[in-house]
């Protein structure tokens, strides 16, 4: 029971709950007569208010109710019977909301005899009961949702919600109700552009000074903070879209040799050279914008070449779910089998921005046209390279000091550089209001206050996005305090420690892919990775970040071999926008269930896995169960067939759906699995039987 | 804190079938199938569905089924309503009896609660709330009959109900609270529509719930209640952010709601308990990996190997 305490029936109290008891039984009883036998005499009717009174949560009560309310109408004879009909069941509900004023039933009821136009409806009255109700619990729901179903009844102007809000704020400002409904009606308001709420960024000035009030007034207060969220997120959301990066790159030379179903590109730019390893004749075009966008097509984006005619290039968004919007879309260019003497050079052209289909779910659009070219070089040298090279080659991570480049060895790595268009996707006043709340909640973070802390953290962030082409010792200073805000948090509030990991774990990200030269940083040449001369890059070395997630991919579209071993990860969501990812190495670190490795379906290049001393198996909860693609969440087309496949192979799918549902979509040449609780013979044994491709399991030749 | 009374709980849910007559026990009539749903779904995780006489479950739900429109009521001789038919499926469900239903006829009546929008109504009367597209899809999809509605229309509906903060009401525009975002995070969980959540928003939303004593309340500024552990818990290890919470002292929060001599889980420390919260208590404590609790599956609010069962065995 809500809000009871706990404590023994006293005899004196005994007597008095059975006769209680039985009274009720005896009204649910003549309830359920009448109800059964259709008599909605006058007597009838006034037993269920009694009922009501005592519960009003039987909505069988409610429908007897309403079936009598219908039969009594169609015997009244004049107007004011039918009023006086409508007032009883009108007051049968605030008899009922007397004794609970959140009870489903009885809102509802109001609602429906108030829908069915029997009288012309009494809105003072309405608004007085809802102003008593509010006044006892400003806070409950039914109440604010009641609140839209009159005005809207009433046909009242969305603006009078603005000054609701306003007045119940200034009555208290701790009203999570009043804030919640006030975004709501603003945003709709705004993006309608409606009279006196056309001027966006002045409102929205307005409420941030409305906000701070709320906000010094009592800090410990969530109700200020989430509204303040919001506002933020009005203010640092992109006005344009605009395409952040690529693969290939704008201006990159690929040199392809394809042997068998290898294919290999070069990028010639511009001092140490790059050869990408293509498993299959498909070179991936990989097109990554700066915010989830849908309508990315055929007719949007405009793919020149010799090789397949644009209008026969399908574009999709890299994503492992039904959704027709992405930040990251890819093509593939099919390269056919080239004669070895031709040495041929084909340019590629893509060109986007024509049209206005590219759209964001905030409904900005890719304004500007923009066009890349690279070209490709069929049968070059780098085919030498391919020779004497075993695809069965065991690879081994390297674990020792690696060996980075020198420092005056940059690689460019084929970012698309768009900085300065960037910039203009932010206005000034974008600018300036995150530049002033910056400093005034710089004034109050020697508080300790968490959520100041968190809030500045979250202005520098958004700043350093928003100012990406400035100086980079300036954006690393702000990095380095975003880190320390985010260390504080996790000693002031270890509830929350997770969160900030994980927030704090895209900055190191950040930090780490911001250039060139940090990149350059955490590539390794090892003669691991250079004797099977698959991967100039070398290898990106993550690895012993502390990281729990990541992020940042769109710096990363042309990364081949990636190490993110020994850090804390327990999801790499996102990492299918690496679609030239050939080896990747998960090892120790928190990896809880396979389903959390979905995102890898989506590399098909992907050959080399390592996960390996990870948790997989250790956990009878599995938070990536329903992230996954399953016949639990109807979202697999052949689970009917696949299912049972297995079934007739005697695999108890039950038990290993999971791994079902992911390795037989990938196809690896090399697995570690060992060192996870799920890692026994039985399961490697399936793991041998779904993917027919591999050749090394826990560093074992099959 | 202690540990949990396995037995005293059992126990206290075998008891409070036998208290019919008691005044708490005639308030909740109307709603006697939730009850038994919480009760016998609290006895499985607990690993002692065994204690109660199956047949007598079935028949005595059988009996609350409305042959004429095909859903069940909340008792025998009260109107059929989706939160009772869902109730009725996933105890069948729960006791591998799915075999006793009209699958046919039940199906027909939940779907025919689809409005033109997508949304459901909970009966015949039209109240329209996420809760009933919840009740709706899940109970479809137990019997594998989720074609007999519009999918698309009823996922649209459900996101029509997002809010700014990331959260989800019961009609559009409504409040987000706790116990909707489950409702429509479930929905849209079965149906494949994750990617519709903004995952960093909600989850910190939901981990915002985690109160100073430990617990978790359904709103902002609101007390921490029992039964949040479950509304909360299982929407954030849906969108894989329950590492976001201190799960120790919500499990310390959970055990302090006991009542250790007598069984049974109450709301807040020391108040009278309910199988209603007895039944969030428990699973919560799965949804936690508490030793010795058969786990519970986020979405469909029934231990993993009822839902195995039903999704990956021959059909």
């Amino acid at each position: 029971m809500h809000g009871q305490p706990r404590k023994p029936l006293r005899v004196k109290d005994a007597a008095a709950a059975a006769a209680k008891a039985s009274n009720l039984r005896d009204l649910q009883s003549q309830l359920l007569h009448n109800h059964h036998h259709r008599l909605y005499t006058k007597e009838a009717i006034a037993a269920s208010s009694k009922l009501l009174e005592i519960n009003p949560e039987i909505l069988t009560v409610w429908n007897y109710r309403k079936l009598a309310l219908q039969q009594n109408l169609k015997e009244a004879t004049d107007s004011e019977r039918m009023k006086s009909l409508v007032d009883d069941e009108l007051r049968a509900v605030e008899i009922a909301l007397r004794a609970n004023p959140k009870s489903y039933g009885a809102w509802y009821h109001r609602k429906w005899v108030l829908s069915q136009g029997l009288a012309e409806v009494d809105f003072d009255r309405e608004f007085r009961l809802l102003d008593q109700l509010l006044k006892v619990d400003s806070r409950n729901f039914h109440g604010w949702n009641y609140r839209r179903f009159v005005a809207k009844l009433k046909g009242l102007p969305e603006v009078e919600e603005v000054k609701f809000t306003m007045d119940m704020i200034n009555t208290n400002f701790s009203n999570y109700s009043a804030w919640h409904s006030r975004s709501g009606v603003l945003s709709r308001l705004l993006s309608k552009k409606a009279e006196g709420f056309a001027e966006r960024e002045k409102i929205l000035t307005e409420e941030y000074e409305l906000v701070s009030q709320a906000l010094f007034t009592d800090p410990s207060d969530q109700s200020g903070w989430f509204y303040h969220l919001w506002l933020l997120d009005q203010t640092v959301t992109p006005n344009e879209v605009l395409l952040i990066s690529s693969w290939p790159s704008n201006d990159s030379d690929c040199v392809l040799s394809i042997n068998g179903n290898a294919a290999y590109c070069k990028s010639s730019e511009p001092i140490r050279s790059s050869y990408y390893f293509m498993s299959t004749g498909k070179l991936p075009v990989v097109l990554y914008f700066n915010q989830t966008v849908k309508g990315v097509n055929s007719s949007s984006v405009t793919v020149n070449s010799m090789f397949v005619k644009n209008e026969d290039l399908v574009w999709r968004p890299l994503l492992h779910t039904k959704s027709k919007e992405a930040a990251c879309w890819v093509t593939y260019l099919q390269i056919p089998d080239i004669q070895l003497s031709d040495t041929k050079v084909y340019r590629v052209e893509v060109k986007l921005g024509h049209s206005k289909d590219i759209l964001s779910s905030s409904g900005s659009k890719f304004n500007h046209p923009l066009h890349f070219i690279f070209t490709l070089t069929l049968n070059s040298d780098s085919l030498e390279h391919a020779r004497g090279e075993s695809v069965d080659e065991l690879l081994v991570w390297d674990d020792g000091g690696s060996s980075t480049l020198e420092s005056n060895d940059l690689v460019s790595f084929d970012q698309l550089k768009l900085s300065e268009d960037h910039a203009s996707a932010f206005s000034k006043w974008q600018l300036d209001t995150i530049s002033n709340e910056i400093n005034l909640f710089k004034e109050l973070s020697e508080e300790n206050c968490i959520f100041v802390k968190l809030t500045l953290a979250r202005l520098l962030t958004a700043q350093d996005a928003m100012l990406s082409h400035t100086v980079p010792t300036v954006r690393l200073i702000r990095l380095r305090d975003v880190l320390e805000l985010y260390d504080d948090l996790v000693k002031l509030d270890p509830r929350h420690a997770g969160y900030y990991e994980d927030e704090r774990s895209l900055v190191i990200m950040n930090q780490v892919t911001f250039d060139d030269k940090s990149l350059s940083s955490h590539l390794s040449h090892s003669s691991n990775y250079i004797s099977s001369k698959l991967h100039l890059h070398g290898c990106l070395q993550l690895k012993s970040l502390s990281l729990t997630r990541i992020g940042y991919f769109e710096r990363l579209l042309w990364v081949q071999t990636l190490d993110l071993s020994h850090n804390k990860l327990r999801s790499i969501a996102g990492i299918e926008a690496l679609q030239l990812l050939i080896n990747l190495n998960l090892q120790n670190n928190q990896i809880s269930s396979i389903t959390a490795l979905e995102p890898l379906k989506l590399l098909s290049y992907l050959r080399v896995l390592d996960i390996s001393f990870n948790k997989i198996g250790a956990h009878s909860v599995d938070t990536t169960r329903y992230i996954f693609s399953s016949p639990l969440t109807h979202s697999i087309v052949k689970d009917k067939k696949c299912i049972e496949e297995c079934l007739q192979a005697n695999i108890n799918v039950a038990d290993n759906w999971e791994a079902i549902f992911l390795f037989s979509y990938l196809h690896l040449k090399q697995l570690d699995v060992k060192g996870n609780a799920v890692a026994d013979e039985k399961f490697r044994d399936l793991l041998k039987m779904v993917i027919p491709t591999l050749t090394w399991l826990d560093g074992e030749r099959l | 804190m202690g540990e949990l009374k396995v037995d005293k709980h059992v126990q206290y849910i075998l008891s409070v079938e036998k208290k019919k007559d008691s005044f708490e026990a005639l308030v909740m009539e109307h709603l006697r199938m939730n009850g038994a749903y919480w009760g016998l779904t609290t006895l499985d995780l607990l690993q002692n569905v065994a204690s109660v006489d199956q047949e007598e479950v079935i028949s005595w739900l059988m009996s609350c089924w409305d042959r004429e429109s095909g859903g069940f009521a909340g008792a025998i001789g009260l109107d059929p309503h989706l939160l009772y038919t869902l109730s009725a499926v996933q105890i069948l469900a729960l006791l591998n009896r799915l075999d006793v239903l009209d699958i046919e006829m039940i199906s027909e009546y939940v779907a025919g609660l689809q409005n033109e929008d997508g949304s459901f109504s909970g009966d015949m009367w039209g109240e329209i709330d996420t809760r009933f597209s919840y009740c709706a899809i899940c109970c479809l999809s137990i019997l594998r009959r989720m074609d007999k509605i519009n999918l698309g229309k009823a996922v649209n509906y459900i996101l029509s109900c997002k809010n700014l903060d990331g959260g989800f009401g019961a009609t559009p525009g409504g409040e987000s609270h706790a116990g909707q975002i489950f409702c429509c995070v479930g929905a849209l969980s079965i149906t494949g529509s994750l990617h519709h959540v903004d995952r960093d928003l909600l989850g910190w939303w939901l981990c915002e719930r985690q109160c100073t004593d430990g617990g978790l309340n359904g709103r902002p500024e609101k007390l921490a209640d029992v039964c949040y552990s479950w509304w909360v818990l299982s929407s954030l290890i849906m969108i894989d952010r329950v590492h976001w919470i201190d799960k120790s002292k919500l499990t310390e929060y959970i055990l302090n709601c006991q009542d250790s001599e007598n069984g049974g889980i109450s709301d807040r420390p020391d108040n009278a308990v309910d199988v209603f919260h007895t039944y969030f208590g428990v699973a919560g404590l799965s949804l936690m990996e508490y030793p010795g609790l058969k786990p519970i599956d986020p979405a469909y609010a029934l231990p993993i190997d009822v839902v195995n069962r039903i999704f990956f065995s021959k059909f």
